[in-house]
């Protein structure tokens, strides 16, 4: 979503930095979340079932395992991610 | 001691245990009623998500429905876990620095306008009592199979239990309780796990089980197995499923989003320190989520392979005892089609509806049902769900004391969810109807007396739907996730990341989307003959369980395209889209 459209309020250059770090890096990892869960566990899975992960067929492992390890992964990727962004502009709590 | 006396004993002590907490942690102030102060670990909160979301549906059916659903049943799993990736990224650390009590607040603030709150008010109530008369009706059920009490007396016990807690503890007492109920509910659900995944593939960890092969001595993968004999039998094979792509997508989708949008996860991040914590809250939540939601598919595979390799051609005479008490429990039912004396399982329903039980036994002494025969299909079972999880611990040879965790688990879940509820409905009418609409002169402690008064009458609500039914609460609960989806995540999720979102557009789109959706529902579950609820006739293809993915992309659309032609919003609140996107000086939840 533009958020730049009406530049009136009063934010500091580091503020306008800090938000546009995080909203790439959302949306990088938005990506991966779409990607294993979306793409691997549905649109993928009939072409990816045709590879084994032990006794998985690889596509149903995404949609039934995989994807919440890695939903895991992503929110603690994340909460690592943001201290060290809002620490770089002094924005932490 | 037998299993019976050893679930009284479980049970008695659970509840004591609640109780107990409820009384060491009564709420004092608004505040700690609505938000437990504010000042919960990140760790504490996300175990008490974990319960507060888990719900007896989580809990007993889950792992059965997975098991008849094969790959379909991928979309309880995906999308009742995504949801929190949404929540973490996009929703929960912005409204914690927002730091108000509710839902409603962050809409009627953001939008700088009452009639967004009250919209917003309806869409939570709404949402709720779909979702709670459900979790009562489960405490009646758990007590009529575990305790043998009759289902309305169980209800009637579960509303005084969430009553102590809820309206003398708010969310405070809620929160600790919830603690509490998490661990016996995770501890009831992996005992028997490990257990049957040990018997079936001779590895107790059962996300490793269902990776690895039967312990038969066929070398076969689970999963391979479970295919070949569901393909022989005439099913589709457990890998593949039967929806379309993109219904599955669609479903999914509409649980992930409509997990963002449910009042009574969102709150839960209201009652953290920090705007920081409420990221790492919803982390840990979903690591308590996800241990029970990566074993229920092992646990649904063990039990489908178990179920037929116990009872396909085995005579009803030589049928194992669990078989026959979930029999004799209505779980279960044998349909001799032809009179053969042997249980035939294949691809179809053994009769139409569900069972109707007759008096008098049949030739080989099962139960009887006056239910048409389906004669369309040799299928000659039928089987309840829940009986997956339920006659685990029988399946698997486990002591009676394990049956008795199952039975205080079950209703650990089912009571956790009701409190959840029963909190945001009250602190909605409360907080949002009194206090910030029409009330505005209400004292602290009238606040707060209003507060336990409407938690009052929703359990009391609630009871009431749990013990009569409406035709429509079975229906719909499902769709609770497509209107939360359709109505309060895009208006948050734009409250936060655009600027020039407007009143105007925003109850413009909660409007549209929960019109739409409930709509699209109402007409495919309610009015039109089941018959006609199929793929040629849905729009797209799309499921009424996954047409709040519909509903959120229209709200999306009507919104922006209002805001485009109507005022943007006033200064004050551009400066507090930014206040909120940054962490620093979230400081207690506050009141206005």
């Amino acid at each position: 979503m533009a958020d730049d459209e009406i530049p009136d309020t009063e934010t500091s250059a580091a503020e306008d930095a800090y938000w546009r770090e995080n909203v790439r890096l959302l949306l990088i990892l938005m990506a991966i979340w779409f990607a294993c869960s979306f793409g691997a566990g549905i649109l993928l899975r009939e072409f990816l079932d045709q590879f084994m992960l032990g006794g998985y067929p690889l596509g149903f492992w995404f949609a039934q395992q995989g994807s919440i390890y890695i939903f895991v992964a992503l929110i603690f990727y994340y909460v690592v991610k943001m201290k060290k962004i809002e620490r770089k502009y002094d924005l932490d709590d | 001691m037998d299993t019976q006396t050893l679930i009284y004993i479980f049970v008695g002590i659970s509840f004591a245990l609640y109780i107990g907490i409820a009384l060491w942690s009564r709420a004092g102030s608004t505040k700690e009623f609505y938000v437990a102060g504010g000042g919960v670990s990140p760790v504490v909160n996300g175990m008490a998500t974990a319960a507060d979301w888990m719900s007896a549906a989580s809990f007993l059916s889950m792992a059965g429905l997975i098991a008849f659903m094969g790959y379909d049943g991928s979309v309880y799993l995906m999308g009742w876990t995504g949801g929190y990736v949404m929540l973490a990224l996009l929703l929960a650390p912005y409204l914690r620095k927002f730091g108000q009590f509710t839902v409603p607040d962050f809409i009627g603030t953001r939008y700088y306008s009452k009639a967004a709150r009250v919209v917003a008010v309806i869409c939570l109530i709404f949402i709720s009592f779909t979702y709670i008369a459900g979790q009562m009706r489960g405490v009646g059920i758990v007590f009529s199979r575990f305790l043998d009490v009759p289902i309305n007396l169980g209800v009637i016990i579960g509303m005084g239990i969430v009553f102590v807690y809820a309206v003398l503890g708010g969310m405070k007492g809620i929160t600790y309780t919830q603690v509490a109920q998490y661990c016996v509910l995770i501890f009831a659900y992996m005992v028997p796990a490990f257990f049957i995944s040990f018997m079936v593939t001779g590895n107790p960890i059962p996300q490793l089980g269902l990776g690895s092969t039967v312990n038969d001595g066929s070398g076969m993968h689970v999963l391979q197995k479970l295919d070949l004999v569901l393909t022989d039998l005439g099913f589709a094979a457990y890998t593949a499923g039967s929806k379309s792509t993109i219904d599955v997508f669609c479903i999914t989708m509409a649980l992930m989003v409509g997990t963002a949008g449910l009042p009574h996860v969102i709150v839960r991040f209201f009652t953290v320190p920090k705007a920081s914590d409420a990221r790492k809250s919803a982390g840990w939540a979903l690591i308590f989520i996800a241990l029970l939601y990566t074993t229920a598919p092992a646990v649904a595979a063990f039990s489908r392979i178990n179920l037929i390799d116990s009872m396909n051609e085995t005579s009803y005479a030589e049928a194992p005892g669990w078989f026959k008490k979930w029999e004799a429990n209505d779980l279960i039912v044998w349909r001799d089609k032809n009179a053969d004396g042997k249980v035939q399982i294949a691809k179809g329903d053994a009769f139409k509806g569900k069972p109707e039980f007759a008096e008098g036994a049949g030739a080989s002494g099962e139960r009887l049902v006056s239910n048409d025969e389906a004669v369309d299909n040799p299928n000659e079972l039928y089987v309840d769900n829940d009986i997956m999880v339920l006659a685990n611990p029988e399946i698997a040879n486990l002591p009676g004391w394990v049956i008795a965790l199952v039975a205080a688990g079950g209703l650990a879940a089912a009571l956790s969810t009701a409190a959840g509820l029963l909190l945001v409905i009250s602190s909605s009418v409360s907080h949002d109807l009194l206090k910030s609409t029409f009330r505005p002169n209400i004292s602290e402690k009238g606040e707060l007396l209003a507060a336990r008064v409407a938690a009052t009458a929703a359990i009391v609500v609630a009871g009431y739907l749990g013990i009569y039914p409406p035709g429509w609460v079975a229906q719909v609960v499902a769709f609770a996730f497509g209107l939360a989806a359709a109505s309060l995540f895009p208006a948050i999720f734009m409250g936060i990341f655009s600027k020039s979102m407007n009143k105007e557009g925003a109850i413009a789109g909660m409007v549209t989307g929960l019109v739409f959706t409930f709509g699209y529902i109402f007409y495919f579950k309610l009015v039109v003959d089941p018959a006609m609820n199929v793929a040629d006739n849905w729009l797209l293809g799309i499921s009424p369980e996954g047409i709040g993915v519909v509903g959120m992309v229209l709200n999306f659309v009507v919104a922006v395209a209002v805001s485009k032609m109507t005022k943007s919003p006033p200064v004050e609140i551009r400066k507090l889209v930014d206040s909120i996107r940054v962490p620093r000086g979230a400081g207690d939840a506050h009141a206005h």
